[in-house]
């Protein structure tokens, strides 16, 4: 299985799309298209917050925040933002446990705050992301970074930086490991 | 979860999620702009006192409103209560009016039980605020909160639970809730303020306060309620104060990392000495603090998740 071919299908059906290699890229590659779409290796480059939807979000944000460091020589500060206590379907399962939120030193006032997820799918997460975040402050503006969109949105939300457009289908179900959780990186479809 | 009635019967998995979502809470809530979450929009709460309080009715009051619960105040003056109405016609009332969770504080000890008996067939959750001389887990659930905070665990943590525990329902729920959570816990009282059966409990017990505090780390002092007494248990205030209070030379016994407790109102000079409420090891106020958090922790876990039949 280690050396399982990319777009190789396995017994159980599951398709790897991306190894932990395509992952680092990806990352990498997000890292570069946040430092040139908000200009912060400009002298005027705005105060950047990356703030991480727990669970998978919050090591991604992590990790951007580490390689936008590398590459632009800047700090930003990243954070986690719970958002169970805004989403909409509470009530339709047994009670959700509640994840860390962690604002950064200075808050999220006047900041670009890019939210980091690692699926997009029906947009509801989001959506309650944007509460949380109104509920702590008021940021200059807000954009999304997610590592797979795979379509299927039931709100008017879109993504400012996608690591992989993944057409699916709305019985598949995309799995993303990351080292910190799940002991390798990658992404798998089911 | 639908109901918090006691702390007996709640198994170590519950209470801890429990207190785990209040430290979220508490973490969620901490330098924001807005101090209102919309969890539990459209939920009504109605808080039902009985007895007399200030903190509890309140911090349940907050921690609804927080959560953007609508919250609803009965009290026994002033309802169809002082007209002679029952508790079971009162509950239903306020079940038929749209309750999602009643809130219940009551001198009859099994009040809380009674009302979700009465309430089996609807969707409202029922929460003891405290019934008569039995239990109040929320309470127990707040101060288990604060050791958490300040000790780090309870497990294999010494508490003492000193004074009247007799007639103290935050005692049983201490003793249910902090041995359950792995503490050993040592009650401290006279003779005649410890409940008889007391040899069945999970605890240790005995008289002699100096003896016990320098081995605790925490230390949890009960009012003595008068209002409960029905004839002498000590022969008065002052000896009771010089034999069992916390005053500044018992203090000193303490180690210097244990913790001073108590559930409110205190009688200062009484169970407790002026100095030592106010001296830094007693966690008084983050108790109060950590009570709305935990308040917020309990309708959540009661409100916040797919109706459920019990």
């Amino acid at each position: 299985m280690a050396s399982r071919q990319r777009g190789a299908t396995d017994p159980a059906g599951d398709r790897e799309i991306l190894s932990a290699g395509d992952v680092a890229r990806t990352v990498a590659r997000m890292a570069h298209q946040i430092i040139e779409k908000t200009a912060l290796d400009a002298p005027s480059a705005p105060d950047v917050v990356l703030m991480g939807i727990p669970s998978r979000g919050a090591p991604l944000a992590r990790r951007l925040a580490a390689k936008i460091a590398e590459f632009s020589g800047r700090t930003v500060h990243e954070g986690t933002l719970d958002i169970t206590l805004y989403r909409d379907d509470l009530r339709r399962g047994p009670t959700r446990p509640l994840e860390a939120t962690k604002l950064p030193e200075g808050g999220v006032d006047d900041k670009l705050v890019v939210l980091v997820d690692d699926v997009l799918f029906s947009g509801r997460t989001i959506r309650a992301a944007l509460d949380a975040l109104r509920d702590h402050g008021r940021p200059r503006a807000v954009q999304l970074a997610v590592l797979v969109d795979r379509g299927h949105r039931e709100l008017p939300i879109r993504a400012d930086y996608v690591g992989k457009n993944l057409p699916t289908s709305k019985t598949e179900d995309v799995v993303v490991m990351l080292e910190e959780f799940d002991g390798r990186d990658g992404v798998v479809l089911k | 979860m639908k109901h918090l009635l006691s702390t007996d019967g709640l198994d170590r998995d519950q209470a801890i999620a429990i207190l785990d979502t209040a430290d979220r809470l508490k973490q969620a809530l901490l330098g924001r702009e807005v101090r209102k979450l919309p969890t539990l929009r459209g939920r009504t709460v109605i808080t039902m006192f009985y007895e007399n309080s200030t903190r509890t009715r309140v911090s349940f009051e907050i921690a609804g409103k927080w959560m953007s619960a609508d919250v609803i105040n009965v009290s026994s003056s002033g309802s169809s209560v002082s007209k002679g109405e029952s508790l079971r016609d009162t509950a239903l009332t306020l079940q038929a009016a749209g309750a999602d969770c009643v809130i219940v504080r009551h001198p009859a000890s099994g009040a809380a039980h009674r009302l979700a008996g009465w309430l089996k067939h609807t969707s409202t959750s029922v929460v003891n605020a405290g019934d008569g001389m039995h239990e109040h887990p929320t309470q127990a659930l707040l101060d288990a909160a604060t050791l958490r905070d300040r000790l780090g665990s309870l497990d294999g943590r010494r508490v003492a639970i000193v004074g009247d525990v007799l007639h103290s329902r935050v005692a049983r729920s201490n003793v249910h809730l902090l041995t359950t959570l792995g503490a050993e816990v040592t009650l401290v009282a006279p003779p005649t303020l410890l409940p008889t059966g007391v040899e069945n409990w999970p605890v240790a017990v005995s008289h002699e306060i100096d003896a016990e505090l320098a081995s605790q780390d925490a230390v949890m002092l009960l009012r003595v309620q008068a209002e409960r007494m029905t004839g002498g248990f000590f022969p008065s205030s002052r000896e009771y104060s010089i034999a069992y209070g916390l005053n500044e030379r018992r203090l000193k016994l303490l180690p210097e990392h244990a913790v001073v407790l108590h559930p409110g109102p205190m009688l200062r000079g009484m169970e407790i000495a002026s100095v030592v409420a106010d001296s830094p090891q007693a966690a008084i106020t983050e108790q109060v603090r950590n009570g709305v958090h935990v308040r917020m922790a309990v309708l959540y876990h009661l409100l916040a998740h797919e109706e459920e039949n019990a």
